[in-house]
């Protein structure tokens, strides 16, 4: 075996010091943090354990403000029942106050229900459904950093405006890519273009996307929309550079995240355009907050979920402290609320605001994939092409349909 | 354009031997099967783990070593070929008086590990892994543009494949490893060293399945779920052809792919599904596979 | 009166025991999910541990069942009595199809039938557009058993849980010690004599197939109210995988194993859950073992020590 023992040790060891970070105050309240996600199935690098050391991070900087902050995490395998099953333990018994991350969108829709009746705090920021805060929205739940919408808006827009007046679609044939999907559909008909076809293949259980790519380039379309995320997004622009695709197409990565370029490489990312809310490169925050959190997570830089998750730590456990951390245990809703009243600030996304739907409104940036010439260092892949304000990034409040949101 | 089923016909063509391609790596992965069950009695389930090791050594020989693409191709297949020998000497041997489920059990649950420890070590993410430069662009073949290194891999599957069904079926070797199956103590009384033989055969197998793992990764990301995508539609492979059959996985690997193909252009949702309506009608009428012969 | 043994008896008595009190010490919902794995676990040993068949889709079953219990209770807003028997006979009949086409195969042959129909329950399953596709059914009520108990309440669901998983396991064990299921067990010894004793084996087996399926539809009707949701996880073939685990690792053909076998792995789901990446390492792990080590599965070395039938 090609394991060396020594990262099986230090991962041992890493994961031995897992459950708890600890600010300590004597007799104080003490404020439980519990990050769900996947740490084992397909999304372990875009999520996982740095979105747990992000967490913890923000805990740390937040320091001690009359309360004690106890961070749990654990694994959801992508199992709906499982989540819940988890979910309900952690209010019921380890009296958990707000829930974090979860990705997966029949995950995230899975826990809404239990957060609801327990009247607690759920922060998503790993899960994509635009649907979250719009028909399945939730007066105890605010959505952080990206949704299906916003990808359509930034990526899909901006390509038809350069251009790229007609689509062919690739996408995974779940929930989530048929939302993206039909999100950017909408998008490109209003800005003036057409969709000449698509292909929805099965997932998971995909490797070999050339039959569809093949199809694809029949079609005559100028865009190659990618409806899909992970290592099928990987797989698929590795095989449309091999069909020569990336020649006759503009390939639009609809949901892609720095872990994914660098796993593709950019001799055959380079080009690509694709959004993210939060690269570390960005300005000064970004970098600064990028090397507080690099030394924790060598291998794996922050991307927008992580940074999402430091940002929406920080910002729960400043409204604890403004309502005082004994009222933000008793009452979700309350302490929602205040959140949505609150102005965000942080170093990941700037100051940005939250809407009364519980959609966080960060900036979307719209960047092209450098090439390896071009590229100065170790994950230095981005460079900026558009940047649409989190006021229009996100569907407009009246389109989304939450039950508590009166037209 | 002429059109068949309402489908452009070099689209149609294109398809098919898109088809043809992925069948390659079927056939490889259940050849390895096949060889593994027809001699060991052993479903072999951490195939798809071994085939994802395959390509990961590759990549680390060529970033940790330095190793290209082609001497990989002997390399990786041998170091997993040794990886699988002491997994045979240590565990895997002292189940083949048991039923095949235990066998499938402890397979399964080496795979986990495998797959587990490699997640960890390396994130679900992937590595990139270049098409070597020879092998890169691609051909116009008039109907379809046609990557240089999807020929490549098919030349060499077929090349594979054959190579394996003569050893088995046409050499000295391969009459002594039937033999060795069909009455292990006889032969071991002419003197042959069959634990050994065997050992070396589930060796095989597995560096058969490392191999197309080396094939795979400039394709796929090297990525620990890579094998675990393959492995339903292998099996099946394998019992459609008729378990334990040479011929047959080959013949049945190429043919899976092609219907698989076609299923991508008319109703691509049920790609995924269409292997196993066919093993079921298979089963169903012929119930030793294609290829099989009868109990 | 179940053809219990003395020791048999005295360990279904722990057990009830044990289901009584546990609720006052654990977390219930947790202990509500060990109990229908446990049942589904129980459904599928009577086929593997008495009919000698493993099956490998037996998460259609216990899917479907699943669905089709918390459609009726979504839409319907019906009794949960109601809920959960729909999930069972949905179970029982799709059993009855799927079951007359495989039980003619036997040994791997049979394994993989059963795998490739359930493949195709899965496919259905994600294309059908009731089941909610890759979402699942979603916030499902628990809602009221004989319009009298309120179910949203943990202990009371527990309780009907409880009293459900009961009657199943009785249920199996019943249909173990009845005539029929001595005719099972000749089948699975020699079938070749049973059908020259005059016994239509295909029958029996088609049968005992169709009370398994019921019983595993129950089960996931079962658990879809406790969780109040069903997804495409309940008819994977992970969760096929899972219940053959279960049932290994608490010993096949044992009365009690598939109970013990449930325990540990949901147990381990639940607090491995924590430990992230392991997760998938360790049970790996456990699995190879229990293989190498432990082929009686818990309660059957268990049993083997005390020379007793468990």
């Amino acid at each position: 075996m090609t394991i060396s023992r020594r990262t099986l040790l230090s991962a041992a060891a890493a994961s031995s010091a897992l459950p708890l970070v600890r600010a300590r105050a004597q007799g104080a309240p003490t404020i439980k943090i519990g990050v769900l996600n996947d740490q084992s199935g397909p999304y372990t690098n875009t999520g996982g354990v740095t979105s747990v050391i992000c967490t913890k991070q923000a805990v740390e900087e937040f320091g001690n403000k009359g309360f004690n902050v106890e961070v749990i995490s654990a694994d959801h395998q992508n199992k709906p029942d499982l989540a819940v099953s988890i979910v309900r333990q952690w209010f019921d018994r380890d009296g958990v106050d707000m829930l974090l991350d979860v990705p997966t969108s029949s995950v995230a829709l899975a826990v809404q229900g239990v957060v609801k009746e327990k009247n607690k705090v759920y922060l998503n920021v790993g899960a994509a459904s635009a649907a979250l805060t719009g028909e399945q929205c939730s007066p105890n739940f605010i959505h952080w950093c990206y949704d299906t919408y916003m990808l359509a808006k930034s990526t899909g827009g901006a390509m038809v405006k350069a251009g790229g007046t007609s689509w062919y679609f690739l996408t995974a044939d779940y929930a989530f890519g048929k939302q993206l999907q039909s999100d950017t559909t909408a998008l490109v008909n209003a800005a003036g273009g057409k969709v000449m076809g698509s292909s929805a293949y099965p997932f998971p259980g995909t490797t070999d996307f050339s039959s569809f790519l093949v199809q694809a380039q029949s079609s005559g379309a100028k865009v190659l929309g990618l409806c899909n995320a992970g290592g099928d997004t990987v797989n698929s622009i590795k095989q449309a550079n091999e069909f020569g695709l990336n020649k006759s197409m503009k390939l639009a990565a609809m949901l892609m995240f720095i872990t994914d370029v660098h796993a593709l490489g950019l001799d055959v990312a380079q080009g690509l355009n694709l959004t993210e809310s939060f690269y570390w490169n960005l300005n000064d925050r970004t970098r600064a907050f990028t090397n507080r959190v690099k030394p924790k997570t060598p291998n794996n830089w922050p991307n927008m979920i992580h940074a999402g998750c430091y940002s929406a730590t920080l910002h729960y456990l400043k409204t604890c402290a403004d309502m005082g951390a004994a009222e933000a245990k008793k009452d979700g809703v309350a302490t929602v609320n205040r959140m949505k009243k609150m102005p965000v600030d942080d170093d990941c996304f700037g100051k940005t605001t939250i809407r009364e739907d519980g959609r966080n409104l960060v900036p979307a940036y719209l960047f092209q994939v450098k090439t390896p010439a071009e590229s100065k260092g170790p994950w230095d892949y981005y460079k900026t092409v558009v940047e649409t304000p989190g006021n229009e990034a996100f569907r407009p409040l009246a389109d989304g349909h939450c039950y508590f949101i009166k037209a | 354009m002429f059109m068949i089923f309402g489908i452009p016909g070099p689209l149609l063509f294109g398809q098919l031997l898109l088809g043809l391609i992925n069948g390659a790596f079927y056939a490889m992965l259940s050849l390895g099967l096949a060889v593994i069950f027809g001699m060991l009695n052993i479903i072999n389930f951490a195939h798809g783990a071994l085939f994802m090791m395959g390509a990961f050594v590759s990549w680390m020989l060529l970033t940790y070593v330095g190793i290209g693409y082609f001497p990989s191709l002997i390399l990786a297949p041998l170091i997993v070929g040794i990886f699988g020998l002491l997994l045979e000497k240590t565990i895997i041997s002292r189940l083949y008086k048991l039923d095949h489920l235990y066998g499938l059990l402890l397979t399964f649950g080496l795979a986990l590990v495998i797959e587990g420890l490699f997640r960890n070590a390396y994130g679900s993410s992937g590595m990139p892994y270049r098409i070597p430069s020879v092998l890169q662009g691609a051909t116009n073949l008039g109907f379809m543009y046609m990557p240089n290194y999807r020929g490549w891999v098919v030349l060499v599957a077929v090349v594979v494949c054959l190579a394996t069904w003569a050893i088995i079926e046409k050499t000295s070797l391969g009459a002594t490893l039937r033999a060795a199956t069909e009455n292990a103590p006889l032969v071991q009384a002419f003197g042959v060293d069959v634990p050994r033989l065997i050992t070396l055969t589930y060796a095989g197998g597995v560096a058969l399945a490392a191999f197309a793992g080396v094939l795979a990764a400039p394709i796929y990301s090297v990525n620990p779920n890579m094998g675990t995508n393959f492995i339903n539609t292998v099996f099946a492979v394998v019992v459609i052809g008729g378990m334990g059959s040479i011929m047959g996985s080959i013949v049945t690997g190429f043919a899976l792919g092609v219907i698989e193909g076609l299923t991508k252009v008319f109703y691509p949702q049920a790609s995924a599904t269409v292997v196993f309506l066919v093993m079921v009608i298979v089963l169903l009428t012929r119930p030793r596979g294609l290829f099989g012969k009868a109990a | 009166m179940f053809g219990f043994s003395r020791a048999q008896s005295i360990a279904f008595l722990a057990m009830v025991a044990l289901i009584v009190i546990c609720p006052y010490v654990l977390y219930p919902v947790f202990l509500m999910r060990i109990l229908c794995m446990a049942l589904f676990a129980c459904a599928f040993n009577l086929m593997i541990g008495y009919v000698g068949l493993l099956s490998f889709g037996h998460a259609a079953f216990f899917g479907m069942g699943s669905y089709i219990a918390a459609w009726t209770m979504k839409n319907w807003q019906v009794d949960a009595v109601v809920a959960i028997a729909l999930g069972g006979l949905t179970g029982a009949a799709l059993g009855l199809v799927l079951g007359y086409l495989a039980i003619r195969r036997s040994g791997i042959y049979f394994a993989m039938i059963t795998l490739a129909l359930a493949q195709m329950v899965y496919f259905f399953c994600l294309q059908a557009p009731f089941t909610g596709g890759e979402d699942g059914i979603q916030q499902v009520p628990r809602g009221t058993l004989f319009g009298v108990f309120d179910l949203s309440n943990d202990m009371t669901m527990y309780w009907v849980v409880a009293i459900i998983f009961i009657l199943g396991f009785l249920m199996v064990h019943r249909i173990i010690h009845s005539p029929f299921g001595q005719v099972l067990k000749g089948i699975r010894e020699n079938e070749p004599r049973a059908i020259s004793l005059g016994y239509r084996t295909d029958d029996y087996k088609l049968i005992a197939f169709v009370l398994s399926c019921l019983i595993a539809g129950v089960a996931g009707g079962t658990k879809a109210l406790v969780f109040g949701i069903a997804t495409l996880t309940d008819v994977h073939y992970a969760t096929s995988g899972e219940v053959v685990l279960m049932t290994l690792l608490g010993g096949l053909g044992t009365v009690f194993g598939p109970i013990m076998g449930a325990t540990v792995v949901v147990s381990m789901e639940n607090y491995l859950a924590q430990f992230g990446a392991w997760v998938t390492v360790t049970q790996g792990v456990i699995f190879m073992i229990c293989v190498l080590a432990f082929r009686r599965g818990i309660i059957g070395e268990i049993g083997g020590y005390l020379r007793l039938a468990l």
